[in-house]
């Protein structure tokens, strides 16, 4: 006998709503950050991954957890309906606490580039750490996003999923009740 | 004349709206048509609006023609919006035509058969005479019936395939794609193509059978066998671990016998086109499998040059509620676009003229 | 509404079209192929428009509904009335006061804010369409950024009667990478597309596609160096505001050749009518 899982929205229809306007945002104006409530999500994730996975995943979407994630497994299946599959090129979206190989992901083909996998990679700040510069489409001029929680190069292991447009994957990152979205669009620099 | 901007859109249109419901229900003082009247006495378009609205519902497809007007593709129409709203708790069984309780069964090819010739409740020898006496509330007398003949009915495929002389149907397990909720996509799996088929519009599919026969796409066809009447659908629920019957089905189902010199892969045989639909409707079941196994040339290594053989062109170009919405919405508004066009042609004009004047 | 959710979809598809939404932001101008269901509306009365708006409205948005740049042509007033009914939003035929616009054949004249999504109804989101009927072949010519069957268009134009002759649905390139249909809205309205600070939703409901283009995204109208682009405007001043710079609707007036040029914006000219009295 398990315990229940914790519980998904508080209002499934207008939370998800409110989440999926946060993600639109972020992924249209990649790094604006958004803060995310109404769900309270199972340990590791936070409440913005939490309310992502909701407001994006179900029985169409097969989804792959990075092992840190898997504790949260149960509630994944039975709050969005993903199938969980161990096979990274096979999934629709992944979550992960640290940052995945992107290259072990599906990348689209060159006519259905949208055929590629979203990653949901949980960060620990968008307040300190390494700061990098944004540019592309949905910034005006460059922006400058801070995250604590990804890789020293990340910006070299950026620049190779860039390179690939229209192919790549997409990402959002999420830190405790907050989350933004770096597409495949967005060209970053460390700072 | 002063210009006033149109306004009382939200009026224009209430009034409409009441115009038309005053304008279906006709004169007051000749009775309701009642739904069970249409279900009954008109149940060929009822069988229309069911099959090219991919929804079984004798009772709503009632309620969708009376409300149409007895306009089939609007009532098609009422119900796939009502459909699409609809949330789905299993998906059926494949339905099993071979034990079909078949109120019609024919074979061209065959003189005699397993089972029999069943001709049925069918036109086909009727003289088309107006009968005036229908005209008047008569009773006509009592059909004689046979008592039901038990023995089993195999599908003329199953015969032929036995010698080797048909391909076999190339039955998968692999879970049947579903246009209604993903979108088509190329090259696009006969399963696809026949779910298109069967939703698509009857006058198309007739059409398009109609030029192989033509020779647009000529593929030599013998109706195999066509037959109507009832299946049962089942589900099989995971708690239960067996199949239960939940209803029957009215159907039509038409297999079509094609010529085939064979290929470098495959030796000389028959080939399949397969139709099935909704309801008795004979003339789209056939059109259909005429349509399936032109789109199959590709398959069989024959050259694809008639419209009914381009894959793309009949899928794209086959259901009626798509076609008829962007045919129709021709009469929205388009004065932003027409005035563009407007000043472009003056200035077109304007700049010939020009030229002229230099010259 | 009683009986439906809100704003008439059900949850599973609105998921399935802001999926479909993300990856459309993420390949500016790309079009990206969904599920699109079958609406209460006919296919080319927006239908994709419509679902696209379902999916990412909320209790808060105030929405507003253009038909032609008018807020009282038929179909508009038929739209907004369904998403007062199915979603019980707030409407408005203020541009300004708008978070989400709807709109079939026209961009407003205001300047769209970075806190507004306008989205567009598309009849035919192939640009190439009137070219390569076929889908198999023109979703190759994009894979290839092949668009040289454009260029020829446009040329021959050029060639034939010594200027670019469309005026309407105007094929832009976004983000220098992908052909793209702005749907049908006149060329004049073109420029207003280029680095708008409001995001840009495209939905195709009976060719069951979605695109968009980011905020401040170049989009680039197609042209020559020496021929260069050039929207088309009657050049008359409205004649109810008098605004010399906002695209005219002509109206006729009498049978005698009468006509009078009024905007096509009909909130901007009533705000500019407004202002000056």
């Amino acid at each position: 006998m398990t315990a229940a899982p914790e519980a998904g929205f508080a209002d499934p229809v207008h939370d998800a709503q409110r989440c999926f306007r946060a993600i639109l945002d972020a992924m249209s104006r990649p790094g604006r950050i958004a803060r995310i409530s109404g769900v309270t999500s199972p340990a590791p994730l936070g409440v913005a991954a939490g309310a992502a996975l909701l407001t994006l995943l179900d029985h169409e979407t097969p989804v792959w957890l990075d092992p840190d994630v898997w504790a949260a497994r149960g509630w994944v299946a039975f709050h969005c309906g993903a199938a969980v599959v161990a096979d990274p090129a096979a999934c629709a979206f992944a979550v992960a606490m640290s940052l995945p190989d992107l290259t072990l992901f599906a990348e689209g083909t060159h006519e259905e580039p949208e055929r590629s996998a979203t990653v949901i990679c949980q960060v620990d700040s968008f307040s300190k750490g390494q700061t990098f510069r944004l540019s592309g489409p949905g910034l005006r001029e460059e922006e400058e996003l801070s995250v604590q929680g990804l890789p020293r190069d990340f910006a070299s292991i950026w620049e190779r999923n860039h390179a690939l447009f229209p192919r790549g994957i997409d990402l959002i990152l999420c830190a405790g009740d907050q989350l933004t979205a770096l597409p495949r669009t967005v060209s970053i620099q460390e700072v | 004349m002063a210009y006033v901007a149109v306004k009382g859109g939200e009026r224009a249109i209430r009034n409409a709206h009441a115009w038309l419901a005053e304008e279906r229900r006709g004169d007051p003082s000749v009775p309701d048509l009642g739904l069970d009247q249409i279900r009954q006495q008109l149940g060929r378009a009822v069988d229309r609006a069911m099959g090219e609205g991919s929804l079984y519902d004798p009772e709503l497809a009632a309620l969708a023609i009376k409300q149409a007007q007895g306009d089939l593709i609007e009532a098609a129409f009422l119900l796939r919006a009502f459909r699409t709203t609809l949330p789905r708790f299993a998906h059926s069984r494949a339905v099993d035509t071979a034990r079909m309780r078949a109120a019609r069964r024919i074979s061209a090819i065959f003189k005699d058969l397993p089972g029999g010739q069943i001709l049925g409740p069918t036109y086909d020898y009727t003289h088309r005479l107006l009968d005036f006496e229908l005209a008047e509330d008569t009773l006509p007398p009592d059909a004689p019936r046979a008592a039901p003949d038990p023995s089993p009915m195999p599908r003329v495929p199953d015969i032929l395939g036995r010698e080797g002389l048909l391909e076999p149907d190339g039955a998968t397990d692999a879970e049947p794609g579903d246009l209604t909720r993903d979108p088509l996509r190329f090259p696009a799996g006969r399963d696809v193509r026949l779910q298109a088929l069967a939703r698509g519009d009857e006058g198309f599919l007739l059409a398009m059978g109609y030029s192989t026969q033509r020779g647009y796409g000529g593929s030599h066809p013998f109706a195999g066998e066509v037959r109507m009447g009832e299946v049962s659908v089942e589900i099989e629920p995971p708690e239960l671990g067996f199949a239960i019957d939940i209803g029957d089905l009215t159907v039509t189902e038409c297999q079509m016998v094609n010529q085939f010199k064979g290929s470098k892969t495959q030796p000389p045989q028959f080939t399949r086109g397969y139709g099935l639909v909704f309801g008795f409707s004979e003339r789209k079941a056939m059109s259909m499998a005429l349509v399936d196994r032109a789109m199959r040339a590709e398959e069989l290594g024959e050259d694809v040059t008639a419209p009914a053989q381009n894959v793309e062109f009949v899928l794209y170009h086959s259901d009626n509620i798509e076609a008829t919405g962007f045919v129709e919405h021709l009469k929205l508004p388009h004065y932003v676009d027409f005035q563009s066009e407007l000043q472009n042609v003056r200035r077109l004009r304007e700049a010939v003229e020009r030229r002229e004047a230099a010259e | 509404m009683k009986g439906y959710n809100f704003a008439y979809l059900d949850e599973q598809t609105k998921r399935m079209i802001r999926r479909a939404l993300l990856k459309a932001v993420a390949i500016p101008g790309h079009q990206v192929p969904f599920g699109s269901r079958e609406m209460p509306l006919p296919y080319g009365w927006g239908t994709g428009g419509i679902q696209v708006t379902a999916s990412i409205l909320g209790q808060n948005d105030t929405l507003k509904v253009i038909d032609q740049g008018a807020d009282d042509t038929t179909n508009a007033v038929s739209i907004r009335h369904f998403f007062a009914r199915t979603a019980g939003v707030a409407t408005t035929t203020s541009t300004a006061k708008a978070t989400v616009i709807q709109t079939r054949h026209r961009i407003p004249e205001e300047t769209l804010r970075s806190d507004q999504i306008i989205v567009y109804q598309v009849p035919q989101p192939e640009p190439l369409s009137r070219l390569e009927p076929s889908r198999v072949e023109t979703k190759r010519m994009h894979a290839l950024a092949d668009y040289g069957l454009m260029h020829v268009k446009l040329y021959e134009d050029v060639a034939r009667l010594g200027q670019i002759s469309i005026s309407y649905d105007y094929p832009v390139l976004v983000n220098h990478r992908y052909l793209t249909s702005p749907s049908p809205i006149p060329a004049f309205d073109n420029p207003k597309m280029d680095r708008m600070p409001a995001l840009q939703l495209f939905g195709a409901g009976r060719e069951k596609r979605i695109y968009a283009i980011p905020p401040w995204t170049d989009v680039r109208s197609l042209d020559f160096d020496d021929h260069p682009f050039r929207p088309i405007n009657a050049p008359q001043a409205c004649g109810l505001c008098g605004a010399a710079d906002s695209y005219k609707d002509e109206v006729v007036t009498d049978d005698r050749g009468g006509r009078m040029f009024v905007c096509s914006d009909t909130d901007h000219c009533e705000r500019r009518r407004n202002d000056a009295a």
